[in-house]
């Protein structure tokens, strides 16, 4: 199964891991969860739609990133499980 | 019941009614304990607890000059866990992550209330998690002297780890291998406590200049060691290498020179934080430039300040307590750096060291559109500080500067409404951060000052406003609404309600 | 004019998003040295969609791309050519590159309907750019010229020191071509960030060699930097009463007058004006009351 990373856990960064699924899945984990979460989940499935995904597993460790950044690490960790041949 | 800044305020609490309203009132005095020559000797903690028939429910003081260091605070809660005592209460002057132990007693009923100054570490944790049983009532420096001198919190044993004890009781904390340099916040308990022990590591012939005076002493305990050198105070304090917080400091520091602060004769206070210091940098770059001298520095002392006052800098240092090595040792030597007490520092019915400063330089946690600043919980409510000096300071200082950060980790320091107040926004006067400055409307005089001025001036709103821009709105948190505690403000009454965390 | 420009690793979003706080003239959003081989996809994507965030930076925006001689650099011109920046900076330009670049520019102009004319700031960090230096700074959208000191010392073979005099050369045709050209002189970064009166000096030194702007490593150079690459106090008061006194003399129809005693004609006051004109730009004249 094809999976990928991108970004990191410095802080104001997000680590995005990627893999292939059936369906969408988006798990948020967040320094700033409370207070940004449901941004954060919206700013990932805008980003998928923007990409045309509908069918992947997403997981977010958030350090307090804003959101380019996250939109910036899920577009490339995308595009490095997509060059997976 | 709500207070003037409509916060709720619990049952069996004065509202805060205005910073200014303790001067309506008079001083209350209790009658100073009983003076005598001598001390008895004791060789335990132990003993101490047999001889001073410690039991329930009794009130236990303690000073935090040893910091994470202190031994002597956890020496006791070990005694009350081993005899199994219920209800006492503890009234140490700060609580710090190495008193983990007392989450326990906490939880056990040991430990019911809790009398203190600034939490954090696990014991914060744990009120904000309900498990105290009475409530924790958090003081300001100012206003903890103020409240063992009026009865309002008495005390029936002051146990006061001393780095050196003469035979004739006096302690200080200049010397001896757990030097801890001012003891400051040990004066008010010394005067007023029912009983009063020092327990120090290093009994010596005389003392000169004792800060401790023997004669309210009616015990000393001799330990191996009260504390950890290494956790006592730090080596160096270091001014911030933080690029935002350099530019938020030179930007301060060209705001006190723009209204007229850096002027001979000067004084003023800082905290012991990176960026706060990086603004006595600067200001120090500033006068040493333009020929400046300062009258005095007054607070929580750090070698930066020391440095300053041996160059000439200042005429006087006025120190509660000492934050670095450089400190403690030019506390000892040099006669115009004075040790002074709390109550000398900040108890508003004295005649103070904070009525008398030009301006401080304070940090937030979180600040708000009225100027009230939270130094006390975080975004979630959870408890990990408190006052210390801030509302003191920002009370008695002509202007009182916030630095920070307008943003740390996607939060907006700037809120509508600070999740707790600690200092009242009446005695805010500005506010500078990396993206700019805000000045409390109330002063007039210093927008009048500053009409001219390049530097970046937006309104509370505006900066509230930018950060929005930056990070997105923050989705608003609704506490509970079951009271963990208390923020007292410096005279007495509550300026806010501490609450459970969810 | 330019006095400080800052260089921000393109993969760091903590640093992105304070980049704008730290008063220097120019960001530069590196894509090359500060981003290692694995995160070059990365930092481009965070770069152009950080860039996609801003609105009125209040300073010029420089991208630095990678080489011609690499795989990145198409790359990262697609993505970070926008009306949001302002200059590409091209490491190790040579005046073949410098053409291909302009070519390529033209057509993403066109293509992504850019109202901009987007500059070119080469990277003078080999030896034989030091040698086209005079052509360099005649290359279209060239706007000035950075020496690139540890690349070219390296190439040259030679050791780089405190004292520069094995950059000394590159210094000076930069300064004299720049300023036949009227483009930037930027000399290289200093690379100990902690040694602030260390900077200074060299600051200094350049500045007297007539190069008009220093690039910065680190956010703490930057206000040490635009200290120095402005007129003097001393300068900017010299400025003002020369001004003064030609406007005097103009109205008696005087062209050559003098002032303290020297005769002040026309190549003084032309000095004069882009001392002031300098001046004025930061702010630094006592003209409109507030003071810095």
């Amino acid at each position: 199964m094809k999976r990928a990373i991108a970004g990191s856990l410095e802080s104001n960064d997000v680590l995005i891991t990627v893999k292939e699924s059936d369906s969408l899945n988006i798990t948020v984990k967040s320094i700033v969860y409370d207070f940004f979460h449901r941004e954060i989940e919206k700013v990932i499935r805008d980003t998928l739609a923007e990409l045309g995904v509908d069918k992947i597993d997403v997981t977010c460790e958030d350090k307090g990133a804003l959101d380019y950044t996250i939109k910036a690490r899920l577009t490339v960790a995308v595009q490095r499980m997509e060059e997976q041949q | 019941m709500k207070n003037s800044i409509g916060r709720f305020v619990p049952e069996g609490f004065r509202p805060f009614t205005g910073s200014n309203e303790y001067k309506k009132q008079q001083r209350k005095l209790i009658p100073e304990k009983q003076c005598h020559d001598g001390f008895e000797l004791l060789g335990s903690v132990s003993d101490m607890f047999d001889k001073l028939n410690i039991k329930d429910g009794m009130t236990l003081s303690f000073h935090h000059h040893l910091r994470n260091g202190d031994f002597v605070l956890n020496a006791v809660l070990e005694e009350i866990k081993k005899r199994n005592l219920k209800n006492i209460r503890l009234a140490p002057s700060s609580l710090f992550p190495q008193n983990a132990s007392l989450v326990e007693l906490m939880e056990n009923g040991n430990v019911t209330e809790i009398y203190t100054d600034y939490v954090n570490g696990p014991v914060a944790d744990a009120i904000s998690n309900g498990k105290l049983q009475g409530m924790c009532v958090m003081y300001t420096h100012g206003g903890r002297p103020m409240a063992i001198e009026s009865g309002s919190l008495h005390i029936d044993v002051a146990i006061l780890a001393t780095p050196a004890v003469d035979k004739e009781g006096n302690g200080s904390g200049f010397t001896g291998k757990s030097a801890c340099g001012s003891l400051g916040y040990a004066v008010s308990d010394l005067k007023y406590a029912d009983k009063v022990v020092l327990v120090t590591d290093n009994l010596v012939e005389h003392l000169e200049n004792a800060q401790l005076e023997g004669k309210y002493v009616d015990y000393v305990v001799r330990m191996d060691a009260i504390g950890d050198p290494n956790g006592i105070v730090s080596g160096t304090t270091r001014i911030t290498k933080d690029p935002v917080g350099l530019k938020i400091a030179r930007d301060t520091t060209a705001l006190l020179e723009e209204i007229g602060m850096i002027k001979d004769g000067l004084s003023m206070q800082t905290g012991a934080g990176g960026t706060s210091l990086a603004v006595a940098y600067y200001v120090k770059n500033r006068m040493l430039e333009k020929g400046i001298k300062g009258s005095f520095a007054s607070g929580g002392i750090t070698g930066y300040f020391t440095d300053m006052l041996e160059e000439g800098l200042f005429d006087e240092l006025y120190d509660v307590q000492c934050f670095d090595l450089k400190a403690v040792q030019s506390i000892g030597k040099n006669s115009n750096h004075h040790a002074m007490s709390g109550s000398k520092y900040a108890n508003p019915f004295d005649d103070n060291v904070v009525d008398k400063l030009d301006f401080v330089i304070l940090g937030a946690t979180e600040i708000d559109l009225d100027f009230n600043v939270n130094v006390t919980t975080d975004s979630h409510g959870k408890i990990m500080g408190g006052s210390g000096g801030h509302s003191d300071t920002a009370h008695g200082a002509k202007v009182t500067v916030i630095t920070t950060n307008l943003i740390k980790s996607r939060l907006p320091i700037i809120k509508e409404k600070v999740t707790t107040v600690t200092t009242p926004g009446e005695d805010v006067d500005v506010l500078v951060t990396e993206r700019g400055i805000a000045i409390n409307p109330k002063r007039v005089d210093l927008l009048e000052k500053l009409k001219n001025s390049r530097l970046p001036i937006f309104t509370m709103q505006q900066l509230l406003e930018k950060a929005h821009s930056i990070t997105g709105q923050p989705d608003k948190l609704v506490l509970s609404d079951k009271p963990v505690g208390v923020v007292v403000y410096r005279d007495g009454t509550v300026i806010d309600t501490l609450y459970k965390v969810n | 004019m330019r006095r400080s420009l800052l260089f921000i690793p393109g993969n760091n979003p903590a640093m992105l998003q304070n980049s704008d706080v730290f008063g220097s003239d120019a960001v530069i959003y590196d894509l090359e040295d500060a981003v290692s081989v694995t995160e070059k996809d990365a930092a481009r994507v965070l770069v152009s969609q950080f860039l996609a965030t801003t609105d009125n930076m209040p300073m010029e925006i420089v991208v630095r791309i990678n080489g011609l001689d690499t795989d990145y650099y198409l790359k990262d011109i697609e993505a970070v050519v926008s009306d949001k920046i302002d200059t590409i900076m091209l490491p190790k330009a040579q005046v073949e590159d410098l053409n291909k670049l302009d070519k390529l520019l033209s057509a993403v102009e066109k293509q992504k309907k850019i109202k901009k004319h987007i500059g070119v700031l080469p990277i003078i960090e080999l030896t034989a750019s030091v040698l086209q230096i005079n052509e360099i700074v005649r290359c279209p959208r060239v706007n000035g010229v950075l020496l690139g000191a540890e690349d070219l010392s390296s190439d040259l073979e030679v050791a780089r020191t405190r004292q520069g005099n094995e950059i000394l050369l590159p210094r000076m045709q930069i300064a004299y071509a720049c300023a036949a050209h009227k483009i930037d002189a930027i000399d290289t970064p200093f690379t100990d960030t902690n040694d602030m009166d260390a900077l200074k000096e060299d600051c200094k030194f350049v500045c007297n060699l007539g190069m008009n702007a220093k690039a910065a490593i680190h956010p703490n150079q930057i206000p040490t930097i635009n200290s120095v690459f402005v007129p003097s106090d001393k300068l900017i008061n010299w400025a003002l009463r020369v001004e003064e006194a030609a406007r005097r003399a103009a109205e008696k129809g005087l062209g050559v007058f003098s002032l303290d005693g020297k005769m002040v004609d026309k190549p003084v006051i032309m000095r004069a004006e882009k001392i002031l004109e300098k001046a004025r730009k930061y702010h630094l004249t006592d003209e409109e009351g507030g003071s810095l």
